[in-house]
């Protein structure tokens, strides 16, 4: 996977980790991915709806001592 | 224009007193759907906040402006960053402290009623998540049942009324919220009962809770009586509280009956449960009043708040307790159930000693409605 660009939102608390990766992904081009990492585990549910609404795909998403990863492209 | 804070505590005199409120709740529309906070006089608008990011403006037409105006989130956050963007534009708000997080957490202590030697008996409710807990005081003694997991509301408010903690009792091994019996019976020396066949895997030391049990508060003659009704659970346990209040435990409830299947043996379980509502209890005096240890849907909750029926009053009109039919009783309670509870597996084994996890982690566990009934 071809990441464009990574975005730190680790100890930052909801709704800051969504305000954050939505500011980011405007720097980036349709079809590019967005790497995000965050510790706030109401991300889990929110990324996924969050990018459902705005019609970005989530590829991949896993959690690595405790660090949530996302990897989203933007639509 | 101002925004303002709202604990918990504030909106469950607005639920109790039937006061109308517009909530705006800004989590996901699942989280929404699955639980939310009820009220009878309640108007709601769902929008995740971050479809919100860019403005509140579109939807302010759908926001009445002769309410008071909550907003609701998670935690907080979220319900903050939407509370002052409407403020922006020009409306009061209010954010919940703590969102959801605090909600599921609120206890309201309801007096159900005084005791004939003297004494009373106060309901816990916890409107978010449903439970109900107990403590019957009389004579500088306490007794608790089915005490929430935050026990330090319990063992402050026997400070308060100047009551040692005498006994703590379990009606079961619950499935659907952690127990606090045994850490308020560690910190204040009690005892904490709890029925053996639910214990077989518990990993700490507790006093057997048997049909026929008995103790008094104080010197008053108060009577806690122990009488088992099997169904929910194998052990499950009901008591006779002064020879007036019948605590039921997840056996019996105002709109509804215990289900039998989160420990996995609901066909086993299931003529227990019958033999438990349609023989054990019908033997009881009719003007027992029945005290579940949950509730499903506010309109259980009586106009002080309480959740507490005449038991009389519940054969004739309870449907769980009006299916003549033996096959059909076993269907209805085996078949169709609603989803089980979040993380009950996980709760179980924290109730039996064998995981302890952080008090995040639990509040976690914890999050969304109770699922113990079937109507």
């Amino acid at each position: 996977m071809n990441i464009t660009k990574t975005l730190d939102a680790k100890g930052l608390a909801c709704p800051m980790p969504i305000v954050r990766t939505k500011k980011t992904i405007e720097m980036i081009n349709s079809g590019e991915v967005l790497e995000v990492l965050a510790t706030d585990k109401g991300a889990l549910n929110d990324f996924k709806a969050w990018a459902g609404s705005a019609g970005h795909t989530i590829l991949d998403q896993k959690e690595e001592d405790g660090v949530l990863k996302f990897y989203i492209q933007k639509a | 224009m101002t925004v303002s804070k709202w604990t918990a505590a504030d909106v469950a005199r607005y639920v109790i007193e039937d006061k109308k409120l517009f909530i705006l709740d800004v989590r996901n529309k699942d989280a929404f759907e699955d639980w939310k906070i009820d009220g009878h006089q309640f108007e709601y608008l769902n929008i995740p906040y971050f479809d919100l990011l860019d403005g509140v403006e579109e939807i302010l037409p759908q926001i009445p402006a002769d309410k008071e105006l909550l907003v609701v989130c998670a935690k907080e956050g979220s319900s903050i960053m939407v509370a002052d963007m409407l403020s922006e534009a020009g409306r009061d708000a209010a954010y919940l402290v703590g969102g959801m997080k605090s909600w599921s957490m609120y206890l309201e202590p309801v007096k159900v009623g005084d005791l004939k030697n003297g004494g009373e008996l106060y309901q816990f409710v916890r409107l978010g998540k449903g439970c109900l807990s107990y403590m019957a005081i009389s004579g500088g003694e306490a007794a608790i049942i089915d005490a929430i997991r935050f026990a330090d509301i319990f063992v402050d408010f026997a400070k308060e009324k100047g009551v040692e903690i005498k006994h703590v009792f379990d009606t079961h091994l619950h499935a659907d919220h952690i127990s606090g019996g045994r850490h308020i019976a560690a910190q204040t020396g009690a005892t904490y009962y709890l029925p053996p066949k639910d214990a077989e895997e518990v990993v700490f030391e507790y006093t057997a809770l048997e049909d026929g049990l008995t103790v008094n508060l104080g010197d008053s003659k108060i009577e806690v009586g122990a009488l088992y009704s099997p169904g929910h659970t194998i052990g499950s346990t009901s008591f006779v509280i002064d020879s007036s209040y019948l605590l039921t435990g997840d056996i019996l409830f105002i709109d509804s009956i215990g289900r039998p299947d989160l420990a996995g043996l609901a066909e086993d379980w299931v003529s227990d449960l019958r033999v438990t509502l349609y023989k054990r209890y019908r033997e009881l005096a009719d003007d027992l009043i029945v005290l579940p240890a949950h509730f499903m849907i506010i309109d259980e909750l009586n106009e002080n708040g309480s959740v507490a029926k005449r038991l009389g009053d519940l054969f004739a009109e309870n449907h769980g307790l009006n299916i003549t039919d033996e096959e059909e009783f076993r269907k209805t309670v085996t078949e169709n159930l609603p989803p089980q509870p979040n993380a009950y597996q996980q709760i179980r084994q924290v109730n039996m000693g064998k995981i302890t996890p952080d008090n995040d982690e639990q509040t976690e566990m914890e999050i969304g409605p109770n699922r113990c009934a079937v109507r």
